[in-house]
């Protein structure tokens, strides 16, 4: 009886936070779903409210609307290279600070504070640091470091240029530099940690059988990390999905969208345009995308924990 | 050798997480005299506070908005959190599991698509554009990942614990209040400091659901000014310094707390 009268007060006690998340979450998602498929592409259409249901088309026309198109490749080659980046950066420097040598803790605590920092911050710094200057006789940033070391040949207009390979903007180079700066410390804690859980005895036995360090690194230790390196890609890939703060605060959209982002342009429809409907369409787009990436990992941890 | 290897490979890397710093620095602290293109590799011949000044006048007060949105929406986020993870860790109903599941995809979302109704929920409310109405938004979309950090540090304790205050005649409340809170403290750092920081440090809700320059946080203020071309830089390096320092000041202090919450959010505990 009382056990039964336990589970009633625990419900009605997580009763608000259940409901709030019902209605935040899946309902203003409900709800955008129906606004992504109206003719709200005005304000007047909004203040009217009158609702015309328009189907798919505020998608249709997205993939029909070039920016769209550039912003979808933009961010597949941004998530791309900051996921390999970050990766590998983030093992080297696990690594590194696991050989434990002294004053390694400190160089641990350089490597991760990019995370205590907000994304506007390293934008705004970043931005200076690589903003171009004039070419070729007022250098700024890195290109003018370039300049006084003599090495005139790499200055180019970095987050500024508009040259391309295939469909790759180089101009997001840059930007993943300095997303890479901020993420990657959080790779090598993950990765620290899993170093750090793999028994000595397996390290010492190996040992014993005459394993060289470097032998023992890519044949025992680099296999037992591997769901490590699942769920970072999982974590810093949703990241890199919805990048926002750090890309609107370094350079915006960038000349012919060279580093544009679906995230920038929701918000100018959305918030300068008021093109409600079509920024719908591309949160809603966006949602999916992070969707297909989180909700297999979510499924397969529950999975996992229940087996515990 | 070996050694000499690594530390200069771990000296070479730490430069290059410190460049932004040494910017921001030498930057910040340059008269505008100083302030030339050519020179911004240089430290300063002479320091000056008046960069440091000029920022804070323009993004002082959003500074203490930012303090009145972070501190009562992690104090918040935080006891709800504890309150939710408890439950979600020793009582069990039916279909727990997935309900714990459907919250925790709310940490995961682009806020983009829950944006539009949610300002035009907090319009209806009276809400819209102050800081209580980020308050209510940050204590929200706080709850997945406080539950969970919580949730998981409550797992670690025994059931019996628990099991042996109700024989004693302790209800719901006093179990929770006399055993679980007590023992709680460790994660209840953990929370606030991640919560302070993601809040602090936050930028889509902040400039979304503020429009008046009066009431924006200061990430909002440091992007507006630094997208204004006629504010020297000295001032803009100045401005990132101020609202990079909070956070910093407690990674310095309590970071390897901080680095727990981080390991927390890749969900297994």
């Amino acid at each position: 009886m009382r056990a039964k009268k336990e589970i009633i007060i625990g419900i009605l006690i997580a009763l608000p936070s259940i409901i709030a998340i019902a209605i935040f979450v899946y309902g203003f998602i409900f709800w955008t779903v129906r606004v992504s498929m109206s003719n709200w592409n005005s304000f007047s259409a909004l203040i009217r409210g009158q609702y015309h249901f328009v189907g798919l088309r505020n998608y249709i026309r997205l993939f029909q609307d070039d920016r769209f198109i550039t912003d979808l490749w933009n961010t597949l080659f941004f998530t791309l290279f900051f996921l390999l980046g970050s990766i590998a950066l983030g093992l080297i420097l696990a690594v590194l600070v696991d050989t434990g040598l002294k004053g390694s803790q400190l160089f641990q605590n350089i490597y991760l504070f990019p995370m205590a920092v907000a994304f506007v911050v390293t934008g705004t710094v970043w931005g200076w640091i690589f903003a171009p200057g004039i070419i070729p006789n007022d250098p700024q940033g890195v290109n003018l470091l370039f300049k006084q070391l003599g090495l005139e040949k790499l200055i180019w207009g970095w987050y500024t240029s508009t040259d391309h390979i295939g469909t790759f903007n180089l101009a997001l180079i840059p930007v993943i530099i300095a997303a890479v700066w901020q993420m990657s410390g959080y790779t090598m804690a993950m990765y620290l940690a899993g170093l750090r859980s793999i028994p000595q005895d397996i390290e010492e036995a190996a040992r014993v059988d005459g394993a060289s360090s470097w032998q023992v690194f890519w044949r025992i230790k680099f296999p037992l990390l591997k769901p490590i390196t699942f769920s970072a890609l999982i974590i810093l890939g949703h990241i890199s999905l919805k990048i926002f703060d750090l890309v609107f605060a370094m350079t915006g959209s960038g000349p012919n969208f060279v580093t544009d982002m679906p995230s920038i342009y929701m918000f100018e429809l959305t918030f300068r345009s008021n093109r409600y409907a079509r920024g719908s369409a591309i949160a809603i787009i966006m949602l999916l995308m992070v969707a297909v990436v989180i909700i297999p990992y979510l499924v397969s941890s529950m999975k996992e924990e229940v087996r515990r | 050798m070996k050694k000499i290897v690594i530390y200069t490979l771990m000296v070479i890397f730490a430069l290059f997480y410190l460049l932004p710093i040494y910017v921001l620095i030498v930057t910040s602290f340059k008269p505008l005299s100083e302030v030339g293109i050519s020179t911004m590799w240089n430290p300063p011949h002479r320091w000056s506070l008046e960069g440091m000044k000029k920022a804070f006048e323009k993004i002082g007060k959003n500074m203490i908005n930012s303090f009145y949105l972070t501190i009562p929406a992690t104090i918040i986020s935080s006891f709800l959190g504890s309150i939710n993870g408890y439950i979600f860790s020793k009582v069990r109903f039916k279909g727990d599991k997935l309900i714990f599941a459907l919250i925790l995809f709310g940490m995961f979302i682009p806020y983009q698509s829950v944006l539009f109704p949610l300002i035009r929920f907090l319009q209806s409310i009276k809400l819209y554009g102050s800081i209580p109405g980020l308050i209510l938004v940050h204590v929200i979309y706080g709850i997945p990942i406080t539950t969970l950090i919580f949730r998981n540090y409550y797992m670690e304790v025994p059931d019996e614990l628990i099991e042996a205050s109700k024989i004693d005649g302790a209800g719901f409340f006093k179990s929770y209040a006399k055993v679980l809170l007590p023992l709680s403290i460790p994660a209840f750092v953990v929370v606030v400091i991640w919560q302070f920081t993601n809040i602090w440090n936050e930028f889509l809700f902040a400039v979304t659901v503020t429009s008046n320059p009066e009431k924006q946080p200061i990430t909002v203020a440091l992007v507006n000014l630094a997208g204004s071309q006629v504010i020297e830089w000295n001032i803009q390096m100045a401005g990132a310094l101020i609202t990079a320092l909070p956070t910093l000041l407690v990674y310095i202090f309590l970071g390897r707390y901080f680095i727990r919450g981080l390991l927390a959010g890749s969900v297994k505990g």
